[in-house]
Order: structure tokens, then C-alpha cells, then sequence
């Protein structure tokens, strides 16, 4: 009784954490710009199985697509096993499941291959991660906080996937025991392994069994509530930032109307002027960036698939799209603490652009959609780049000099180079 | 390599009270850039080969304001739209091809919602049309022919509007020897041009992007890299000769390709 009533507790408390953290990053999410990304549901929803359930664009690169889906259906099926141990916890019962039968033997047999699936996966991952020189893996956003939590992640899966399988063998060993209370349920392919590791005694082995199943349901419990402060919200956020992916041509940036409205004018000065108030053109901190620009940094997990494809940052230059991300993530969450003490946003003297993202960065990148192309759940890093470009350009006039040169040129001769529009033509003539 | 033709613009014809079936929109980079302008003049003869009733915008033309767009300066974009939009409209243009895949996403992309929309192809994809007609076919034992060729996607054709096969199939009808870069289609390495990096000097780097790219094609062991934009065949030329490799491998256009395979 007196372990119903702790597990109670527990369960509640962590589900009350969590439900506070995810309404933060939700209000962290809402402070971002309008962009309508409703339409086309059907589109939507078939884009949102493909990439996030399906994982399409993972098997870019086999290898890691197969471990890692082992880890994501491991994950998902796992989730069964989390029900019952719930229930358990709630009623005292034990293998509530087990009156299923041969179901029941045959999910606990699918189960302990899964484990099996993500226990191997995240070794080799934290192998890849720390022993091989893996591009993606390396770079200067990557380093300290990141590359621990990284690694935090895959230890806590781990441990968590041997907490159970050592549950399970526990649990096998006192069923071949006969003991009362340890009826003949499940099937154990891969913990029978472990048999001979275990002490014979009914009594350690009940022990090792219930602090291998506290071990389990607590750690899940703490991982839940470690998603919202790690990089691996992505187990939630991929579903709906895929659904919310713009579905337009990737060339296709969006036209600034406050802008159209302007131009409108500014051709034809019989027009009223436009009647809008913009406070802002382009991007200086996060409250200027879209929804979904914010949804995706959210949703990033880190894994650089953008960065090793960029072409600036593979040739040396500070540009990496990851750390637009990380960048965009780690201001929000500064942003939002802000306005939590101080009821509403106090001027902190920081700022998106300069404080986390330089200008040498955001003038490095090509605008050729490889980040966007590579990002396994579509997230888009080039926009942001553009918008913190449009701050620089319309706000600020600050623009490397040779582009200044270029917009001139174009003002001037309708071409960004330095020749007359009369001589447009003379090819024709040569 | 001058044209023996006469090259048709839309205010002569309107003026004859006539007009062309399709426009096609140059480009600065193909108006003022030597090596874009043989491109440029490859398109004219492929049309005027083909009979295609064609006309150009000439002096007329102005840049789509892509740069602008990119390099972040929205007002300078649009008014280039729309000072575009109103030549196109006045003149009820309704079919554009262009050889700048930038021109191409602009014209098809950002202009509808300003105010012009037309039908907008580009040129690998009107040469692909014209191939399936039977329009155009390289002659037997054509100057491709055995030769070993290699593709470099172009960012504002391929992953930008997912145009992946239309350079290919021209490329195919060659009977050479055709080889992908490791790094193709929608995972093609960027030229190092695009995002306005063509009118900059790159940021300080441990190498430039097109020689990154050229390696890439050397590693193909190709001879020929067509391209099909004329800033990457800006920026494929400079990491060739930047290599030293200027008799090795060719950069050539597709539009070039198919003119010369077509003995135009």
C-alpha cells in the first residue's frame, strides 16, 4: 500500500512538472509572429507520416536511420510496457497484463527485443558521438552543455532499457522459482541471458526485481521532465513541426506585404498611404521571428545533419545552421524567463543578432537550401538567416560594402553589377 | 561567336502589331557577363532553330531583384517586381524561359503574389520539351559522343524547385559517358554564388566553396561539367582554373551542349 501511495505521488508529480514545462515552451512559442500554416490538411497530415512517423528523409544515411529507428519503435512500443507498469504501480497488481495469454507473451517477447534494439543503438551512438571523428558531431556550438546532454541522454536510455531487462530476468528467475507472488507470464529472449548473473535466493531476487522496476518507472518519469530543458524535445515537437512545414517550393521566400504596400505607394504616389504600423522590418530578436521559426528551434535535436551539409561551414566559415538553432532556442527560453520574473519582457540590452548570432554568420550562407534539405523533421534555418539579413539591411542599412555596392548598382542600372542599362542589349549586336 | 540571326525584341513586334509566343528573359548575368552571353546566344539559335516565335525584353529587361531579395533588402526586390511585372503585363506576356535558375525562382515564385503570373520555365526544361518533340536530336557521332560528362545540380533549379531531370534527360540523348557528383540532386553542393555571395568576397573560410565543388568533379574524373546557371558557371570556372586543371575539364552550359551536339 505504502509503495501505491508513493508511486502515486511520484506520478502525479512529475506529470504536474511536465504539464508546467510544456505550457512555458508552449508560451514561449506563442510569442512568435503570425504565419498561417493551416492549409492543405490532407498535404499536411501525409507530410507529417512520411517524415516524423515514417522517417523518410533519416535514411539520407542508412546506418544511422537503422539504429535509430530501433530507438524510435523501441521507444513507441516500450510505451505499452509503460502502461502496465503505471497500472501496476496504481493497483498493486503484477503483470496486470498478463491475462492477455499468449499476447501477452508474445508483446513481452517483442518488448525485450526492442530493448535489446536501443540498449545496442545508443552504445554505438555514444561511441559514434565520442570515439569517431564524425563531422556533424564536432563544431564549437557542440561542445560543454551540448555534448553532455547529449550523452546524458544516452546513458539515462541505457540504464533505463537495462533497468528492465534486468526486471525482467529477475522476474523469470523467481517464475522458475515457483515463488507465489512471480506467476508464469512473459517470454524473455534476451534477459534469460542474464540468468546467470543472478543470485539464487528468493528474497535478493524479489529485491533486485522491485528496485529494477522503481529504477525503471522513476528514471521515465525524470526523463520526461528532463525533455523540456535537453535538445530532445524532437520525440514530440517532429510531428508537429513536420505538419506545419511550409509546403511551398523551397526557393519560395515570402513576400514582406507591409513592405508591398509601401512600394505600392512609393510607384504610384496617387495611392493612399499604407495604413499599417510595422514596428520592425526583419528579425532583431525572437519576438520578430514566425510561430514556427520557434517551433523549430524547439524541435531541433542537434544533430548537425544541417551543418555538414552547408557548404560555408564545411569550408571553414562560422556560419553552422545548427547554432542558428540552438542560438534561437537558447534566446527564447532567456526571453521567456525574462518576461516570467518580470511579468512582462524587461529590456536585457541583448538581442538575437550580435549577442547570439553574429554578423559573420548570417552573411556566410549561400541560401542554398542544404540545411533545410537535410534537417530530418524540416526544420528551416534559412529563414531565420534572411529575416536577421532584412534587420541588417532595412533597419540598420548595415550590409557588407560590396553588397551595398550590388544594391546600388541595382537602383541605379537595373543590374547588380556596374553597366548601363542602354547597353543591356548590345550582345545581340557583338 | 556571333549570331547570324536577328534577335527579336517584344517592342519591335508589338510594334509590327505582333506577339511572341515566349519571352525569353536573359538575365543580367547572360546580358553583361562574356562567358553567360555565349550561353545566352546557344538559347537564341536552339529558338531560332526549333521556329519558336521568341522575343526579348532588350534594354527593357531589368535584374528580378533576386540579390536584393536574398541579400535581405525586401524594398529594393519589390520594386524591381514591380517595375518587371508592369513591363511584362504591358506587354500580356504569358510564357517566360530564362537561363538564371535565381530569374526562374523569382519569376515563379515571388512575383505571383505580387501581381505577375506567368508561366515560367527553365531553359534545361524547354530544351527537354523540345528533345521529346523531336525538335532538337544531336547529330550522329556528335562531339559529346564517349565523352565523359558530369551534372552540377544548381540550388535555385534543383532543391529549390526540385528540377533534378530535365538537364539530365538532355544529357542523356548525348550518348556520353554520364557520371553523378558524389554530392547530387536534392544533396548538391552549393557553387558558392547564391544567398548575393556572387557580388562578395566570401567570409574568411579555410577554402572557397567552388573549389570544395570542383574537387567534387575532379573526383568524378569527368571532362566535361555541364552546369545550367550562369553563376555557377562563373564560380566552376574560377575553382578550375583556381586547380590549374583549365585543360582537364570543360565547364560548359547544357543550352552550349545541346547547340553544339545539334551542330547550331
Amino acid at each position: 500500500m505504502m509503495g501505491q501511495i508513493i508511486f502515486f505521488c511520484l506520478f502525479v508529480l512529475a506529470v504536474v512538472i511536465f504539464a508546467r514545462n510544456a505550457r512555458r515552451i508552449y508560451k514561449n512559442i506563442k510569442l512568435g509572429k503570425a504565419v498561417d500554416r493551416n492549409d492543405r490538411p490532407v498535404e499536411r497530415l501525409k507530410l507529417m507520416l512520411l517524415v516524423a512517423f515514417g522517417q523518410k528523409k533519416m535514411f539520407k544515411k542508412p546506418l544511422p536511420a537503422l539504429l535509430h529507428l530501433g530507438v524510435y519503435v523501441g521507444f513507441c512500443i516500450i510505451n505499452i510496457e509503460m502502461l502496465e507498469i503505471v497500472i501496476d504501480g496504481l493497483f498493486g497488481t503484477h503483470r496486470v497484463f498478463s491475462s492477455l495469454g499468449s499476447i501477452y507473451n508474445g508483446l513481452i517477447y517483442a518488448f525485450e527485443w526492442l530493448a535489446f534494439a536501443v540498449l545496442f543503438s545508443c552504445i554505438i551512438f555514444l561511441i559514434r558521438r565520442n570515439a569517431l571523428h564524425i563531422y556533424r558531431f564536432g563544431g564549437r556550438e557542440l561542445k560543454n552543455w551540448p555534448k553532455t546532454d547529449a550523452n546524458l541522454i544516452l546513458i539515462a536510455e541505457i540504464l533505463l532499457m537495462t533497468a528492465f531487462l534486468f526486471m525482467n530476468a529477475a522476474d523469470f528467475k523467481l517464475q522458475q522459482l515457483n515463488h507465489p507472488s512471480y506467476h508464469h507470464a512473459g517470454a524473455f529472449p534476451v534477459s534469460q541471458f542474464l540468468l546467470p548473473l543472478l543470485p539464487e535466493t528468493a528474497s535478493t531476487l524479489i529485491g533486485i526485481e522491485r528496485f529494477a522496476w522503481w529504477f525503471h518507472i522513476i528514471g521515465v518519469l525524470a526523463f520526461l521532465n528532463y525533455l523540456p530543458i535537453s535538445k530532445h524535445l524532437h520525440i514530440i515537437l517532429a510531428f508537429p513541426n513536420t505538419y506545419f512545414s511550409k509546403l511551398e517550393p523551397k526557393g519560395k521566400f515570402n513576400n514582406m506585404s507591409a513592405v508591398t504596400e509601401e512600394v505600392k505607394v512609393m510607384l504610384d504616389p496617387s495611392l493612399p498611404p499604407p495604413t499599417g504600423e510595422v514596428s520592425r522590418f526583419g528579425v532583431k530578436d525572437v519576438q520578430d521571428l514566425t510561430w514556427k521559426n520557434l517551433l523549430d528551434a524547439y524541435t531541433c535535436t542537434e544533430c548537425g545533419r544541417c551543418t555538414a551539409a552547408c557548404p560555408a561551414n564545411i569550408t571553414g566559415k562560422l556560419l553552422s545552421p545548427r547554432k542558428i538553432m540552438m542560438d534561437t532556442r537558447d534566446r527564447l527560453t532567456e526571453v521567456g524567463q525574462n518576461r516570467a520574473k518580470n511579468g512582462d519582457f524587461q529590456e536585457d540590452n541583448k538581442s538575437l543578432i550580435d549577442t547570439y548570432i553574429t554578423r559573420e554568420e548570417i552573411w556566410a550562407c549561400t541560401t542554398c537550401n542544404a540545411c533545410v534539405e537535410a534537417c530530418p523533421v524540416n526544420i528551416d534555418p534559412l529563414e531565420i538567416i534572411i529575416g536577421l539579413r532584412q534587420y541588417a539591411v532595412m533597419e540598420e542599412s548595415q550590409a557588407p560594402a560590396s553588397i551595398n555596392a550590388m544594391f546600388s548598382n541595382l537602383e541605379n542600372n537595373g543590374a547588380p553589377w556596374k553597366y548601363a542599362q542602354a547597353d543591356r542589349a548590345n550582345w545581340t549586336n557583338q | 561567336m556571333e549570331t547570324t540571326f536577328h534577335i527579336p525584341t517584344v517592342a519591335e513586334m508589338t510594334a509590327k502589331g505582333e506577339r511572341p509566343d515566349l519571352l525569353f528573359w536573359v538575365g543580367c548575368a547572360g546580358s553583361f557577363d562574356e562567358r553567360a552571353q555565349r550561353i545566352t546566344k546557344s538559347i537564341c539559335k536552339i529558338l531560332q532553330h526549333v521556329g519558336i516565335k521568341y522575343a526579348i525584353l532588350g534594354t527593357e529587361e531589368n535584374c528580378t531583384g533576386d540579390p536584393a531579395k536574398r541579400a535581405g533588402n525586401e524594398f529594393l526586390f519589390q520594386m524591381q517586381a514591380m517595375m518587371n511585372i508592369e513591363v511584362l503585363r504591358g506587354y500580356e506576356i504569358t510564357k517566360i524561359v530564362t537561363a538564371c535558375p535565381h530569374c526562374f525562382n523569382t519569376l515563379k515564385n515571388e512575383y505571383p503574389n505580387l501581381g505577375g503570373s506567368f508561366e515560367v520555365i527553365h531553359h534545361t526544361q524547354l530544351i527537354q520539351s523540345l528533345i521529346a518533340e523531336g525538335k532538337l536530336k544531336p547529330a550522329d557521332g556528335n562531339a559529346f559522343k564517349g565523352k565523359r560528362i558530369t551534372y552540377h545540380d544548381p540550388c535555385y533549379l534543383g532543391r529549390a524547385n526540385e528540377v533534378y531531370e530535365a538537364p539530365r534527360q538532355v544529357l542523356e540523348v548525348l550518348d556520353a559517358d554520364l557520371v553523378e557528383l558524389k554530392r547530387c540532386k536534392s544533396n548538391g553542393l552549393c557553387c558558392g554564388a547564391g544567398g548575393a555571395q556572387m557580388f562578395k568576397e566570401p567570409e574568411p573560410g579555410k577554402k572557397d566553396v567552388n573549389v570544395e565543388r570542383v574537387e567534387d568533379v575532379i573526383e568524378s574524373k569527368a571532362t566535361i561539367v555541364a552546369a545550367a546557371c550562369p553563376f555557377c558557371m562563373t564560380m566552376l570556372r574560377d575553382g578550375v582554373k583556381a586547380k590549374e586543371i583549365e585543360q582537364e575539364i570543360q565547364v560548359l552550359d547544357v543550352a552550349e551542349i545541346t547547340a553544339k551536339a545539334n551542330n547550331l
